[in-house]
């Protein structure tokens, strides 16, 4: 089953959102946090993703939507510099 | 390399091979390079550095591949100036141009890609790879060529001319048509099914080491001390945290005595999310979508943005976000002051320093470093529009009353 590590970074009230938790719940894919840190109005999230790739692709969509910033772990390989 | 231990989380200190692998796999944390320094305190020495030759591998003690290898185009050891007339200007009497913009390719990748593409050369890859808009094509085409390996470098098709054949020269530019999502998707995709040395990927861990020579250097031609202050332009972060590395090293060696320089980072306001997290008094940043005429500095989501801000912390540093209509002025100034013509990183850089100079941040006689990482050459539709040389006919009278203001009798 295809997996992606992927960085959700929080900010304000996101942080109160159970963001997490709904995209386990609503979307069918697996949720693993690897490493975290969350301070009183923001805070990120580095987790593991799996599930087939649509379903993936529409839970992040669904998470881009609620405002929190989703970024590859593995950081963008395009370099600007 | 006998004074590699192996590579090590910097999030959960887990220890791995020196492979070519770059994330932890239990935390996705970065790995690093972890070095015996016992042993390298036996080797090293201030003679053994200033016999060895004119370029980063000097310090080939505090680097993660062998030197007797070394795919070696001339990077590093860069002129560090005197900057008497930009300081004059400033109100700073102790500041120092680094200006990296020397290098072979004309900017610091040449020292990262140096070091990359050796070790990609004793892991034995036959392909160099990397994606680039900029700076980086430039130096992994180079040295790709002159380790003789097959190269392979990415740039968006509709790229401008000049980066094209700014790259394209070294005979190994492949032009992809497409978004820049798409390049990144292809280039991800081409790493995960060859056997290739992507060199800010899975060369990434070795390859960022390189940069670490540009703090040695400046320690070296400050007369092995580290500078009060250094200011530094800062796209992931990478740069900015070794060369405080690089600095510290060694100061933990003996090399040079202790290390209490203020690290200073330099962004554009239009992608300052490193800056912005330093000045909100969030340890994080968080990610924006780069909008800034800085295309070197472009990255909206900094690798290395957390332990940048870490070591302004650390060191008790701070952070500029430059206003993008600044950026051409701190250009201007430099080239005016100094002779030195610096992309527009370079602006961002000396237009930080002109505010820390005038906020009393930067005291007027402590001793200042400014890192220039790339030559202005390479960006110069930043400016283009602010240019503008008088045009005369071809008669002294002309001379005289365009550029004299006077009317000749």
């Amino acid at each position: 089953m295809p997996e992606r590590r992927v960085k959700f970074t929080f900010e304000g009230e996101q942080v109160k959102e159970p963001v997490i938790y709904r995209l386990g719940k609503d979307f069918p894919v697996i949720t693993n946090i690897r490493r975290a840190q969350v301070e009183g109005n923001s805070g990120w999230v580095v987790l593991e993703l799996e599930g087939d790739l649509d379903s993936i692709n529409a839970g992040l969509a669904w998470v881009r939507d609620q405002g929190v910033e989703v970024t590859p772990v593995d950081g963008e390989v395009l370099a600007g510099d | 390399m006998p004074h590699v231990q192996g590579l090590r989380c910097k999030e959960c200190g887990r220890d791995y091979p020196a492979d070519p692998i770059y994330v932890c796999e239990y935390c996705f944390g970065p790995l690093e390079v972890a070095y015996d320094y016992d042993s390298i305190q036996k080797s090293i020495s201030r003679e053994k550095i200033k016999e060895g030759p004119l370029t980063l591998w000097r310090y080939d003690d505090l680097l993660p591949v062998d030197r007797e290898n070394a795919v070696d185009i001339g990077a590093g050891m860069t002129p560090l100036v005197r900057a008497k007339n930009l300081g004059k200007e400033l109100g700073l009497n102790n500041l120092w141009i680094k200006n990296d913009a020397a290098n072979p390719t004309h900017s610091f990748k040449d020292r990262v890609v140096s070091v990359a593409t050796t070790k990609a050369l004793e892991f034995e890859f036959e392909t160099i790879a990397c994606a680039s808009t900029g700076n980086l094509a430039g130096a992994t085409a180079a040295h790709g060529n002159k380790a003789q390996m097959d190269t392979v470098v990415f740039l968006p098709h509709n790229l401008e001319k000049g980066k094209i054949i700014g790259a394209a020269i070294f005979g190994n530019v492949v032009l992809v048509r497409g978004s820049y999502d798409d390049v990144n998707r292809l280039c991800s995709e081409l790493g995960d099914n060859r056997r290739w040395a992507f060199v800010n990927i899975n060369m990434r861990p070795y390859y960022s080491e390189g940069s670490k020579s540009l703090g040695y250097e400046i320690a070296e031609q400050l007369g092995w001390q580290a500078p009060k202050h250094v200011v530094v332009p800062v796209a992931s972060g990478s740069l900015f945290t070794k060369v405080w590395k690089g600095l510290n090293e060694f100061g933990k060696l003996g090399i040079i005595d202790n290390v209490d320089t203020r690290m200073h980072i330099a962004q554009p306001d239009g992608c300052s999310p490193v800056a912005r997290a330093v000045i909100d008094g969030q340890s994080h940043p968080r990610p924006v979508i780069a909008d800034t005429i800085a295309k070197s500095l472009a990255i909206g989501t900094p690798a290395d943005g957390i332990y940048s801000v870490s070591i302004t912390k650390e060191s008790d540093g701070s952070a500029t976000a430059v206003p993008e209509d600044e950026i051409g002025a701190g250009m201007r100034l430099l080239a005016e002051t100094e002779g030195i013509f610096a992309e527009t990183a370079g602006g961002v850089v000396i237009s930080t320093l002109k505010r820390l100079a005038e906020q009393g941040v930067i005291g007027p006689d402590e001793e200042t470093v400014a890192l220039i990482t790339g030559s202005g050459l390479k960006t110069l539709e930043a400016v283009e529009d602010k240019i503008d040389p008088p045009v005369i006919d071809a008669t002294v009278e002309s001379f005289d009353e365009v550029v004299m203001g006077t009317v000749s009798s």
